[in-house]
């Protein structure tokens, strides 16, 4: 209700364009709801308000596993709303096979997509048998270790620069009284963590050889062993951590309760929103300061198929107001991700996201486990990864063999 | 007496009562084509290795062998077992034990039998958020017993993996009680007071008079509590949803939140249509062969 008010009250100030008198209603369901998220997903219903249309909001809350069944139940069920997020990759991949999605592949071509959208991997998800069906809004990266200055400061240490340093520094800060490292009870999170220690660790080609190709022997081999024994420690620090959602964890670490979280860009967001300042207040380490590759996995819109054809033109201009550069700034700022067009000005950037820019520019970059593996496959790993790290009593060998034989059944 | 009016063998038994039979055919149709129906549907496509949609391309067990060989699947088994257990022993219990104090003609009947009854009203979504706070060591009874001086005091049964489902059945028995309760006290106030005045005259002590004379009487009223409680344990998920979302890990998770989790997080229908095809053999198995005595066999013993 308040983020619909507040849509409201933003698309009142804004001044309606002439020509385009005519206002459609469109709604857009996404799952984006957390302080940091509601502020970017403003600037996305201002900037289509603009166009003469009306941007309803349909925010559902408690992330994407919550939201995501709620979306398809209402697609597949005959009652599709006019947009709606997914991450892009394999979530809408049936969705689309069953013709419930609409090609926008004209729009694509007309706004020269192909050129723009940087890295080319993102269209490539969006795309099945040589059609457009997504629009990518942003660039999410999960290898990201945010830590509280506050909080090494109180366990006089220093501030760690790497992975081995945050681990070392562990004792300290429960001496402390301080949890090192905040994972929330989210079974995604969990499972999140484990890849990004697994890309610091182990390296970008044996991810890909894990989730690209799916070679057991390698997830049962000696340098997915070492990943294991990294995320024994991560769960030996995380004890203690009693919450459930991701921004809650991120709370702890920015009121300085927890030193640090292994979490998506996202969590930025969340920093900004508290007045928090890059560099001064917390720091970010890509890639665990181990092995700076980030993966560009992330959010789309899709569109379902609709009859009415007044609905289907909104649609298109939302998918062209989507990734327009001044949309794609205003948005990204605010949500701390990085934008999906190579060519816009980002000067205003803070220090977290210039460094993954910089990354970006390197190419240094790995597809997200969202594109690489099925929703089941997935949720698999969520449950292997969720046990593992409520689990003490269960040894990273064992977790080890489960986890090489979910990636021989991933298809 | 029934065998005799049903070997009457008129031709048109068929056709008494039609009024009667007419008015029940949209209930006869929905019973077959939702409830069989929908369920052969399922069993059917639990055989296929349906992701997202549905469809018709059979794997034969793959699976079922997939969903035994699970560990989330097994602990969520055992989980249930623990919980219906126990749940079936303290609601019938505790709810016996208040039906009986609230019979001995108590002052305040009526108030007392509307908070024991309250809890009952609340949806399981309130009663696990209820005590998913008064759980949380942070802010729930730990945490108020360790600022009256008892600073060593733990409990925290939400946290730690081995006793969370039982801080699970807490909550379940507290909404549950009530309405056993009161299922019982209908059934003490349909015994006839002679019977007690009986017992009293030959001396019987009154523990001994619920035990061995009451309770087999009864009977019908234990039957219809049993089959409330049973259907409740079977099909919890909501409260768990609540209270620990299946956590910490996996430690408290349960069959139905299985299949949910599968049919929609995890895009796989086939799995989470194996996992409640489980559940119906399983309640199948408990309930078909019950039911037929209590309930197939009655003629017999009328």
């Amino acid at each position: 209700m308040k983020l619909r008010s507040l849509a409201g009250a933003l698309a009142a100030t804004v001044v309606l364009p002439f020509g385009l008198a005519q206002a459609t209603d469109l709604e857009v369901t996404h799952w984006w709801t957390s302080g940091g998220e509601a502020a970017a997903v403003a600037e996305l219903a201002k900037a289509f308000d603009a166009t003469g249309n009306k941007w309803v909001d349909g925010a559902i809350a408690g992330s994407g596993g919550t939201a995501r069944p709620i979306m398809i139940s209402r697609i597949t069920g005959g009652d599709p709303m006019g947009a709606t997020q997914f991450n892009h990759g394999r979530q809408a991949e049936e969705l689309v096979e069953a013709g419930l999605m609409r090609d926008l592949t004209d729009v694509a071509t007309r706004e020269n997509w192909k050129e723009i959208v940087k890295p080319a991997s993102l269209l490539d998800s969006c795309t099945i048998e040589g059609k457009i069906y997504c629009a990518p809004v942003n660039i999410h990266s999960w290898q990201w270790l945010w830590l509280s200055n506050a909080a090494f400061k109180q366990a006089g240490v220093p501030v760690p620069k790497n992975w081995d340093e945050f681990v070392a520094a562990g004792p300290a800060l429960e001496k402390a009284g301080i949890i090192p490292l905040a994972v929330g009870g989210q079974p995604w999170q969990a499972a999140g963590a484990f890849d990004v220690l697994m890309v610091a660790i182990a390296g970008k080609d044996v991810f890909e050889q894990v989730f690209a190709k799916k070679d057991e022997e390698v997830a049962a081999g000696p340098e997915i062993a070492k990943v294991f024994k990294a995320a024994d420690d991560a769960r030996r620090l995380s004890k203690g951590t009693n919450v459930q959602d991701w921004n809650q964890a991120t709370n702890l670490v920015i009121t300085g309760k927890a030193g640090g979280q292994i979490m998506g860009d996202w969590a930025q967001g969340e920093f900004q929103v508290a007045g928090q300042k890059a560099g001064v207040d917390y720091t970010c380490l890509p890639g665990l300061g181990v092995n700076e590759v980030i993966s560009t996995g992330g959010d789309a819109f899709y569109f379902p198929l609709l009859e009415d054809e007044e609905k289907s033109k909104a649609q298109e201009v939302l998918a062209s107001t989507l990734l327009n550069p001044k949309t794609q700034v205003a948005f990204n700022l605010k949500k701390g991700s990085l934008p999906v067009r190579g060519d816009v000005d980002l000067a205003t950037a803070n220090d977290c996201m210039k460094k993954g820019l910089e990354i970006l520019a390197k190419g240094n970059v790995i597809q997200g486990t969202d594109q690489l593996l099925s929703a089941d496959s997935q949720k698999q790993k969520e449950d292997l990864f969720s046990e593992f790290f409520a689990n003490p009593s269960m040894t990273p060998e064992d977790a080890q063999k489960r986890f090489a034989e979910i990636i021989a059944a991933a298809d | 007496m029934t065998a005799l009016t049903r070997g009457s063998g008129r031709p048109n038994q068929w056709l008494r009562n039609l009024n009667a039979k007419i008015a029940s055919i949209p209930m006869i149709l929905t019973a077959v084509v939702i409830f069989l129906g929908g369920t052969i549907w399922t069993v059917v496509y639990s055989f296929t290795n349906s992701k997202l949609l549905p469809r018709l391309s059979f794997v034969g067990l793959d699976q079922y062998e997939r969903l035994w060989a699970a560990p989330r699947w097994i602990i969520s088994i055992q989980n249930l077992a623990v919980y219906g257990f126990f749940s079936l022993v303290f609601s019938l219990v505790i709810g016996f034990v208040l039906a009986a104090l609230m019979d001995q003609k108590i002052r305040f009947e009526n108030t007392f039998r509307t908070i024991m009854l309250y809890p009952f009203a609340l949806s399981f979504i309130v009663t696990g958020l209820v005590w998913q706070w008064l759980l949380n060591p942070q802010f729930g009874i730990q945490s108020i017993v360790r600022s009256l001086g008892w600073t060593s005091f733990s409990f925290d049964p939400l946290y730690d993996a081995d006793i969370v489902i039982y801080g699970i059945l807490i909550a379940a028995l507290w909404q549950g009680t009530g309405l056993v309760m009161c299922l019982m006290l209908a059934g003490l106030r349909g015994i006839d007071e002679d019977i007690w005045k009986a017992a009293r005259v030959d001396g019987i002590p009154m523990w001994k008079t619920y035990v061995l004379i009451i309770i087999p009487m009864m009977r019908g009223v234990f039957i219809t509590t049993l089959v409330i409680i049973a259907s409740g344990i079977v099909k919890v998920y909501d409260l768990v949803v609540a209270q620990t979302s299946g956590g910490p890990g996996i430690a408290s998770e349960v069959p139905a939140k299985y299949v949910y989790d599968y049919m929609f997080q995890a895009q796989n229908l086939g799995q989470g249509f194996a996992a409640s095809t489980m559940m119906l053999i399983t309640v199948a198995i408990i309930i078909v062969p019950w039911a037929y005595l209590e309930f197939g066999g009655g003629r017999k013993r009328g």
